[in-house]
This record gives structure tokens, sequence and C-alpha cells, in this order.
């Protein structure tokens, strides 16, 4: 009965209109703003939840699709629609957003009304992103989703806030422009802005490369990857936990989504041509990252660059697909690998949030993000200290937990492309345990370091109601991961299909 | 007796003997404060209990009664492109012998715990709150590893393995950072992790080619099509060829150093003793880390059909064995002493899986988790009476003190060196036997190190017995008139682990080392088969201890053990004239042969020096420098231009913002109008 409804059009736009309605009120209530920011947010998990339970997983098609003329001259049309690629990352962005306005409750002293309101608006641009199947709106989306979060780090941000807000702002436009030509090259080829065209469309192997540069500029710098990511652990550390939050769940996922949705199917050719290039730098994030990790002694710096080396292994899974065809032939593997990349996409996006609330739990109290100034925290913290070591051991990749499911199968799908690649990738389980359980001694253990310790007080409901469900997530994602899998696995295994097939005219 | 050859298992009744476990330490974690102590104690144990019942009569269905073994899928974890990657059990005689040792030995430690932790307050500060249920949490935790070693041990695939085999990692973790106020149990947990990673590293990497070469993980299928791989071959270097399977087999084993702490991966070993000792026991001693032993054993069929794994198998035991055992000789600290000992113990497991011997190993295991969880609760004891001392230059003549724990050590430690009729002596020459009859590469060796080691056992296992027991009381005042012994629920675990600890090897040596008990569990290609030679010359256990007694090993231990009383009874001086003139070589040992200095200098400093490089210079210099700040430079303007629109109302942000987007729609749309 809810698949009759417009679905992806309220999961878009029932977070901006409720966002300007709680940017209203907030001038008169704060608590009013904050209460209707929390009902927008859980009517709007609430209506994307049919998304999932009404998904036909048997097929790759688009659904729930609505399409409108938009701009009828350029053939723009405002046309939603999800399929196993997209989908789950909207229930993310959904789930997240319910977290974040309840994280930042109380702690938001300054403009609540406009801290959430901002969050909200964010969310319906982020669902437009990822539901968008025209290039134009997805662009539009694409750059609307980037004001609210100058306007989060700008406002409720750190010292150097601006510094860090020019950084994020210098990277994406940078990336951007580029993607923005290649959009416009295109509808010049094809008469038209869909991406399902753009995915038909023949293109020799020059515009082809220059497309996949375009992209990849964009989508590099989101993602981000090695060496355009200096600005994700200065944005984190200037962000507001809510901002973190979004960063590391939600934005960095888009440039992971960019690269399936538009980079592969539409210059596969080229992405085959230039696949040394991304699986080195992926490779580079999780060792040369893993190693920039383990001496930070700024918490969130050290979980942003954590980040880095997890969503390395996103870009990893995706491209090794034609490794895999020229080494053995076939195709077998990169489904596994593209599903551990997607897979890895959506947990890390419940870890990296869990730790970035873990530390904004204890900044509220102690306002450092400095691992020497904590010590012995489970002695005053014992609830939050038994939550941050389970998302620990989720972030260094334990069975069970999540963040053990995408490298697993990125690790053993990289295998049956290159021996050194899986080498290389599974130097994680040593690092990423190095920096996460390093951090973890010196914060969490050992005798109680100094008198802000002592005087902590342990997890409130609101946060321990918080951690809990980030801690269901991440433990039921790890032990029973194929509802997830399932959604997406005729998605994917179309797009292999299309990606082994050569593009040239 | 009922017979009925093809009665099968229950999965019910499997599920429930990993599930009891694991419900008995939600609880205990979970809702300490409600269930309080007794609670936490009650609710761990009836699960361990429950288990280990339901495993005796999983024993009984599948050795007597003739069941056929189970293998049979729980639920499919996830399913890409036709490979399955699943939860399931395979329980067969290899399976159940496990099952029965880590539940019963798990029995024992949750028993004992009770007396061992029942002042844990006192090891924490008054204000922690994380000491106010670290009696619960401890009970907790000893239920979680008993649910995930179990987990390990009754997988039918590989993956569910490596989640067994890396949650015990996590509660060893856990458990060995127990105390979380000392500087050296937090050091030493993440050291027991990180050294752990390093060989699941290897492991996982193996896991990734048993998937690239035969497109599953379930074990049945993979031994099944193992020998079709015999000839295959893979290249890690371009251009040379390599036989695949001893590729995965050296990648598997690489993961069973971690966790059975071979060299050069033993080093977590020793400092895991600062957990608490009833974990000592269970954990690093009679179950975990015994885990790779068991899976080597159990990836037999892989291992069989190539020769250049099992040498390197053979080869890393034996060093193992050999240098760790003389690592014994120099400790003070009792429990360091019982440390070095299990690493000697697994280098002779490992030792016998490279021999092919591999149900001598898994004797090995079987009799060395009771005897061993002895003497280290024995231990245990001791340090509860003489309060929390460990270091046994400060004990001696604490045999009229505490009579059950001397008695009971006592029989440990001769099963430990192998007296004729215990059962260490079954399982211990069935190995250095073995060994004898292996042809493989490296077996000379071997066989030297495993004979040489008797001799150490017995000296540096004697050497502490008289150390704690005999001699003078060199402990001061106080702790002397508060000495006792320890209470029923220490004194009747350690009671009950000397009965198998003594009798165990006797009755079983016939069929485990020496018959068909294990059939199809484990596989041996018959040219590798020293065992079955022995077993031609087998004439029950009478005969096997005749002839036990009249063979070197007997001799070497006897050697020890009089050795050791000459040396640390009737003349102690002789211990520090052999200090002097053996000075460099005390110095080695002391030094535990350097390999903490080199991982601590060369690994530790040496990545965080190079994260501090590729940070300082990558990221900030040459990233930011040169190519982020350059660019910002340029466009410094811009800069300048916010800081004067800065004026603080959300609007006008927002709407510059929106002004910004319309602007470049309008870019966009511009071209098109153009064209």
């Amino acid at each position: 009965m809810f698949t009759d409804l417009p679905l992806l059009s309220l999961v878009v736009w029932l977070p901006i209109i409720g966002g300007f309605l709680v940017l209203a009120l907030g001038n008169n209530s704060d608590h009013a703003a904050r209460r209707l920011a929390l009902m927008v947010s859980l009517v709007t998990f609430m209506v994307s939840l049919p998304l999932w339970t009404g998904f036909d997983s048997s097929t790759a098609a688009m659904q729930f699709q609505e399409r409108a003329s938009w701009i009828p001259t350029f053939n723009v049309y405002y046309h939603l629609g999800v399929d196993g690629l997209s989908m789950p990352l909207i229930l993310l962005t959904t789930f997240t957003v319910v977290l974040v306005v309840i994280a930042g409750w109380e702690v938001i002293q300054n403009k609540p009304g406009q801290y959430m309101a901002a969050f909200l608006i964010m969310e319906g641009f982020m669902n437009g992103v990822f539901a968008s199947l025209d290039a134009m709106l997805f662009y539009v989306f694409w750059e609307a989703m980037l004001i609210p979060m100058f306007l989060i780090i700008g406002i409720w941000g750190g010292p150097r806030r601006v510094y860090a807000t020019i950084k994020f702002f210098l990277y994406t436009f940078l990336g951007s422009v580029f993607m923005l030509v290649a959009l416009i090259y295109m509808f010049w080829q094809s008469d038209s802005f869909a991406i399902l065209d753009f995915h038909a469309l023949k293109l020799t192997l020059n515009a082809q490369i220059l497309i996949f540069i375009a992209f990849l500029l964009a989508f590099a710098v989101k993602v981000p990857m090695w060496p355009v990511h200096t600005w994700l652990p200065d944005a984190h550390v200037e962000a507001p936990t809510g901002g973190s939050v979004i960063l590391a769940a939600i934005m960095l996922k888009i440039g992971g989504y960019g690269f399936l949705r538009f980079s592969l199917p539409i210059a596969p050719d080229a992405a085959h041509t230039l696949d040394w290039l991304i699986i080195a730098m992926s490779l580079i994030a999780v060792v040369y990252i893993g190693f920039v990790a383990l001496v930070q002694s700024d918490m969130k710096k050290l979980i942003a660059y954590s980040s880095i080396a997890h969503m390395g292994f996103v870009t990893l899974g995706f491209f090794i697909i034609f490794t895999i065809l020229e080494n053995t032939g076939g195709t077998s593997g990169a489904v596994l690998g593209i599903e551990g990349g997607m897979v890895q996409m959506v947990s890390h996006g419940f870890i990296s949030g869990a730790m970035f609330l873990g530390v904004g739990v204890m900044y509220d109290r102690v306002h450092s993000r400095e691992i020497g100034a904590y010590g012995g925290v489970v002695h005053t913290m014992p609830k939050f200290a038994g939550f941050f070591v389970l998302f620990a051991m989720a972030n260094s990749g334990l069975p069970g937990t999540s963040g053990f499911v995408g490298e697993f199968m990125v690790i053993l799908a990289s295998f049956k492309a290159n021996f050194w690649y899986a080498f290389l990738a599974a130097t994680t389980l040593i690092l990423g345990a190095a920096y996460t359980l390093w951090m973890v001694k010196r914060v969490i253990y050992g005798p109680v370091a100094n008198e802000n310790v002592a005087a902590l007080e342990d997890l409130n409901s609101r946060e321990f109601l918080i951690m809990a469900i980030l801690a269901v997530a991440v433990l039921a994602l790890g032990v029973y991961p194929a509802p997830l899998t399932e959604v997406m696995h005729a998605s994917v295994e179309n797009l292999v299909q299309h990606i082994a097939v050569s593009k040239l005219p | 007796m009922d017979m009925t050859p093809n009665m099968t298992l229950s999965e019910n009744v499997l599920l429930s003997i990993v599930l009891a476990p694991l419900a008995g330490a939600i609880v205990a974690g979970l809702f300490s404060k409600a269930i309080g102590r007794a609670g936490a104690h009650w609710v761990t144990i009836l699960g361990v209990l429950t288990s280990f019942l339901l495993s005796l009569t999983v024993f009984k269905a599948l050795v007597f009664d003739g069941a056929a073994k189970f293998d049979a899928t729980v639920y499919t974890w996830l399913v890409s492109e036709g490979v399955k990657f699943e939860v399931g059990f395979l329980v067969d005689k290899l399976t159940v012998l496990m099952m029965t040792v880590v539940t019963f030995v798990s029995l024992m430690v949750h028993i004992y715990t009770i007396g061992y932790m029942a002042d844990d307050e006192h090891n924490w500060d008054e204000k922690s709150l994380a000491g106010k249920n670290s009696y619960q949490r401890f009970f907790s935790y000893i239920s979680l590893f008993t649910f995930s070693m179990l987990m390990l041990v009754m997988a039918n695939n590989f993956m569910q393995l490596f989640f067994g085999w890396e949650a015990v990692g996590v509660v060893s973790y856990l458990l060995i950072g127990f105390w979380s106020t000392r500087e050296t149990a937090i050091y030493a947990n993440l050291k027991a992790f990180l050294v752990n990673r390093v060989g699941d590293f290897g492991f996982l990497l193996g896991i990734a080619a048993v998937l690239m070469s035969f497109n599953s993980l379930n074990y049945a299928e993979v031994f099944a099509a193992a020998p079709r791989m015999a000839d295959a071959t893979f290249q890690v270097f371009p251009g040379v060829d390599w036989s695949l399977l001893s590729v995965i087999g050296i990648l598997l084993f690489v993961g069973a150093m971690g966790k059975s702490a071979q060299m050069p991966l033993h080093v977590w070993l020793p400092d895991s003793m600062e957990g608490p000792t009833p974990i000592s026991a269970l954990i690093h001693a009679a179950t975990m880390v015994t885990a790779g032993i068991f899976m080597v054993a159990r990836m037999s069929p892989i291992y069989e059909l190539s020769e250049t794994a099992l040498s390197v198998v053979l080869v890393i035991g034996a060093l193992t064995a050999f240098f760790t055992g003389l690592l014994g000789l120099v400790q003070h600290d009792i429990k360091r002493v019982v440390a070095y000992s299990t690493l000697s113990q697994l280098g002779y497991m490992t030792v016998a899986l490279g021999a092919s011997a591999y149900s001598a190993a898994i004797f090995h295991l079987m009799t060395h988790a009771f005897f061993k969880a002895l003497l280290f609760l024995a231990a245990g004891s001791v340090i509860i009476a003489m309060h929390h001392e460990q270091d046994m230059r400060k004990m001696g003549g604490l045999k009229k003190y505490m009579p059950i724990t001397y008695w009971t050590s006592l029989l440990g430690s001769l099963a430990l060196i192998g007296f004729p009729g215990f059962s260490g002596f079954f399982s211990k020459d069935g190995i250095i036997e073995a060994v004898h009859h292996s042809h493989i590469a490296g077996s000379s060796l071997a066989y030297f190190s495993v004979t040489a080691g008797v001799f150490i056992t017995a000296l540096y296992s004697f050497r502490m017995f008289f150390l704690v027991f005999h001699g003078q009381e060199r402990m001061d005042e106080h702790t002397r008139h508060h000495l006792h012994e320890t209470p029923a629920v220490v004194t009747v675990p350690l009671m009950l682990l000397a009965i198998p600890s003594v009798i165990l090897g006797f009755f079983t040596v016939g069929p485990v080392l020496f018959g068909d008990y294990f059939g199809d569990a484990i596989y041996v290609a018959a040219a590798h088969d020293g065992l079955a030679v022995m077993g031609e010359h087998f004439h029950g256990a009478f005969g096997f201890i005749l002839h036990g007694m009249m063979g070197l090993p007997f001799w070497l231990a006897s050697a020890g053990v009089f050795t050791a009383w000459f040396i640390y009874m009737k003349r102690p001086d002789i211990a520090d004239v052999f200090q002097d003139k053996l000075s460099v070589v005390h110095r080695i040992l002391e030094n535990k042969y350097g390999f903490d200095d080199f991982n601590q200098k060369v690994f530790g400093d040496g990545s965080r020096g190079l994260g501090g490089l590729l940070w300082q210079v990558g990221d900030v210099k040459v990233i930011d420098g040169a190519a982020v700040n350059g660019s910002a430079r340029l466009v410094g303007w811009f800069s300048t231009v916010v800081r004067h629109i800065q004026t603080g109302y959300l609007y006008h942000y927002a709407f510059a913002m929106i002004i910004g987007l319309l602007v470049l729609l309008s870019w966009v749309v511009v071209p098109g109008f153009v064209r």
C-alpha cells in the first residue's frame, strides 16, 4: 500500500520542508524545534522503510520511479528511482540522521533549531543524490548538499573552522566542476541527461578517459582517496559531532556510489585502462594511511584517517574486476568485490558514526579530543567503555561485527585478482588493530589519568540509546549480512555484466 | 548399549552446546547488577555444565553408539556468485574430543574462579566503577570464551573457523587486560592481540587462497577436491611456480603460529600471564593456544598433500619446543615457568603435526589440557595462599601448608615430564617415536629437539616444584603466618583435573594413538604414517610403559628430575656457579633471545617512525603544503571575501550559497542555449 505513494519524493522533500519548518520554529522555541526535528527525521526514516520492504530484489531495474519533465529545452527530467546500489544508502542516510538529531539534543546550545534544520535539509539533498536518475538533478543535489555542510562546520565548528571549510570547498569545487563538464559533454552526445542513457552511450577511448578522469576528480575527493584526502581530517576535527557523523557515514559514501553509478558503467574501457591507478590509490590508502593514523594524537583525526583507510577497501573492491577478467578470463570474484565494497560502505557508516559519537561523548565532558588528555575512562564510564571497545573492535574488522564483512569479501575477491593486492589489503588486520586498539589502550584503559577523567559521568540515557542502537546495527550486520547483500545481487550482477563489455563504438 | 548405526546427532543439541555458554555470558555481562555475584557464577556455570553434559552425550553417541558424523549448515551468512558463506557444524570424533576437553576444563575453571576472584575488589581502585562488577564481568568473559572456542572447533567451514579464531583472540585480549589499571597488563593484551593479528594476516590470506582454488569454504568440499589440486601451482612472484597446496598450507600455518604461539610469534604468550590465573589455565594453556594445533589436524587432507608445508610445520615446532623450554629454566615467576613450559609443549604438538602424527598431536593436546590446566590452577592456588606473590624466590616449603595443592602439583608435574604410566607419558612418547619414524626434511632436527626437550622439561618442572614446595621457607613472616590450604572451590577442581592427568592416557592410548578412533576425521597419507608402523608393535598400554622405561626419554627425564633436585635442593651454590660460568648464555636466556627488544625497536618504534614520516612529509608538507595551500594562496582573495561577509546570520550564508548555486546552474544552462 505504501508503494503507491511517491516514496522517493517523500524521502527527499519531507526532510527539506521539515527542515525549513524547524528553521521557522527555531526562532521562537529551541525545545519545539528539537521535537519537530526529531519527528521529521523519524517520519522520514519510517517512510524510507517501505523502500526496503517493498523492494524487488530479483531485478536490476530501477524501482519506485518517478518522472516528470523539468527543463524540457534540455531534456532535463525530475527523474527519481532506486536499485540495489542506492536503496541501502538511502536507508543508511535516514537512519543516521535520526541518531544525529538525538545526539545533538542538549549538546548544541547555540541555535539548536538552525542546527537541526541544516541536518534535515542536508538529509533531503543526500537522498536526492542517491535517488536521482537524471544527471542534472543529481548535480543540483550534489552541489546543494554541500551548503548545509559548510554551514554546520562554519557555524558550529571548532576554532580553525574557516580554514577547514575553505579547504573542503576548494577540494570539492575542483572535483565538481570537471564532473559538470563531463555531464554536459555527454548531454551533447546523447541529447539526454538520463543517467541510464549515459550507460548505453558508445564513447571513444579518449572521450572515456577524459570523462573518467573528470568523475575521478569529483568522486576521489569525496571518498576521499589518497592523495586528495587531506581535507577530511581537518573537516572532521573542526566539525561538530553531528557533522562528523554525517560526513563519515554518508558523504564519503557518495563518492563510492558515484564510481558505481557513473564511472564504471559510463566509461568501462577507461576504467579498464586506468584501474591500476585506482587500485594503487586504494592500497596506498590502506597501508600509508594506516601508518599515518597510528601517530595521530587527536582522536577525531585518528578516526578520520581510519575512515580513509577503510574507504580504500571500497574502491579496491570496485576496481579489481578488470584484473580478475585478465587473470582468470571470467568475472568470478568481481561481484564479491563490489558487494564487499558496498557492505563496507554501509558498515563504515555505522562504525565511523559510532566512533565519532563516542569521541563526541567524551568531548562534551572534557572538551578535549587529545588522546593524552584521557586515560582510565573505563573506571568512570564503564558502560561507555564497553560500547567504545565494541566499536573499536568493529573498526579493527572483528568477525561478528559489520566491520569484518566488507573487508573479508574484498580481501577474498582481491586474492583472485592478484596475490599482492590481497597481501597489502590484509595488512589492515594488523594496522587497523594497531591504531585503533592503541588509542583504546591510552584512552579507555590504564589508571585514571587526571581529575577530568575522575569527574566523568557515564552515559546518560539519551547517549546510551544511540550507542545501543548502533551496537545492535553493527552486530546484526556482522552476524547476518545476507539481507543486505541480497538486495544488491541483481544490480551488482547487472553492473558486472555491463562493465565487462567494451563500450567503444 | 543401543547400537543404532544410522543414528544421527540432533542439531538442537549441538546448538544448545554452543549457545548455553553464550546465554550465560550475556546474562552475566549485561545484567550483572541485577543478578549479583552469585547469580553470575551460577548462570555461567550452569551454561557451561549444560555444554559439558551435552558434549558427553554427543561423545557417547559418536564413539560408542556409532552415530554418523554431523555436517550441516545452521544458516547462510551470505551468498555471492553461488559461493555460500555459511555458519554450520561439523561434529565428528575429532570435534567431539575437543568439545569435551574444552567444556570440561572450562567448567573446572569456572568453579575455581569463584575462589580465585572472591576478593577481586582489592585489585581495583575503590572509586573505579569498572571494579564494582569485575567479578561478574570475569565470569561473563570466560563463558563468552567458551562459546567462541566451541564455534571454532565445531565449524564446518573456513569462515566460521576464522570467526571463532578471532573471537577467542578478543576474549583473550579482554582477559589479559582484565586488571586494566596495570600498565603491564594493558601492554601485554595489546601485544598479544597484535602479534596474533600478524598470524591472522597469514591465516586470512590462506583462506582467500582456499576460496580462489576451490571456490568454496566448506571443509568437506575443499577436502574432497584437494587431491585434484596436488599438482597445481601458484605464482606469488611472477615467473616462480610454487605448489598451490604448499602456499595454502604455509599461509594457514602462519595463523597457527600466532594462535599456538610458535616461534617467532610466541612472544605474546609469556606476557599474557598478566591476566588472572584462571584464564592462563583455560585460554593460555588448555584451549585457545591449542586452536592452531587443532586447525592443522583438521586440515590434514591439505597438509598431507604438501611435504613442504609439513616440513615447515615440523621445523618451526622443533625450534619452539627446544628454545622456549630453555627459557623456562631462568624464570623466577611461577606462572612464567608454566607459560614457557606451555610454549615448549605446543612445540611438541606442532612437531607431531609436521611428522603427520596428527592423532599424537591431538592426544598430547588432550592430556596437556588436563595436566597443564592443573599446573596453572595449582600455581594459582599457591599465589592465592602467598597473597598474590608470584616470585618463587620468596616461596619454599609450602608442602606442609598446602597438602592438596602439593600432591596435585606433583601429579601434574609427573604427567608433564612424561613419567611412565601418567597421561603425558603416552602422548609425549608417542610424539617422540613418531618423529623417529618420520622421513621428511627436518625430522632429524626435530627428533633431537624433542628428545633433548625431555631433559629440559624435567629440569624446569622440578626446579619449580622444589623451589615452591620444598626447601627453606623464604617468605616473610606475615605471609607465613597466613599460609593455609585454599578453599574447596579451588582444591576440588585441582583434584578433578588430577584424575585425567594421571589415568586418561592409559585408557585412551590404544584407540586414540594407534587405533582408528579418529576414523576419517584425520587423513594420513600411507607414506607418512609412522604411527601405523608403531601400531604394529603396540601390544597394550602396559607393554608401552615397559617399552618406555627402557627408552632414552625415560632416562633423560629421570636425569632432569635428579639434576633439579641436586642443584636446587642439595647444592644451591651450584646454580650460582653455573650462572657465573655461563653468564653469556644466561644473559641470552634472560633477554629471551632478544625477540622482545627486536620487535619493540623494529616494529613498534619503526612503524611509529614511518607513520610520523608519512604524515609530516607526505600529508603535511607535500600534499597540504605544496599542492593544497599553494592553490589556496592563489585564491587567497576568496578567503578575504568570505571573511568580509561573515555576518553571523544563517540566512545570509544560505542566501549567498543559493545564489552561487544559481550562477553555477546558469553556467550549465547557457552553453545549451548557445548550441
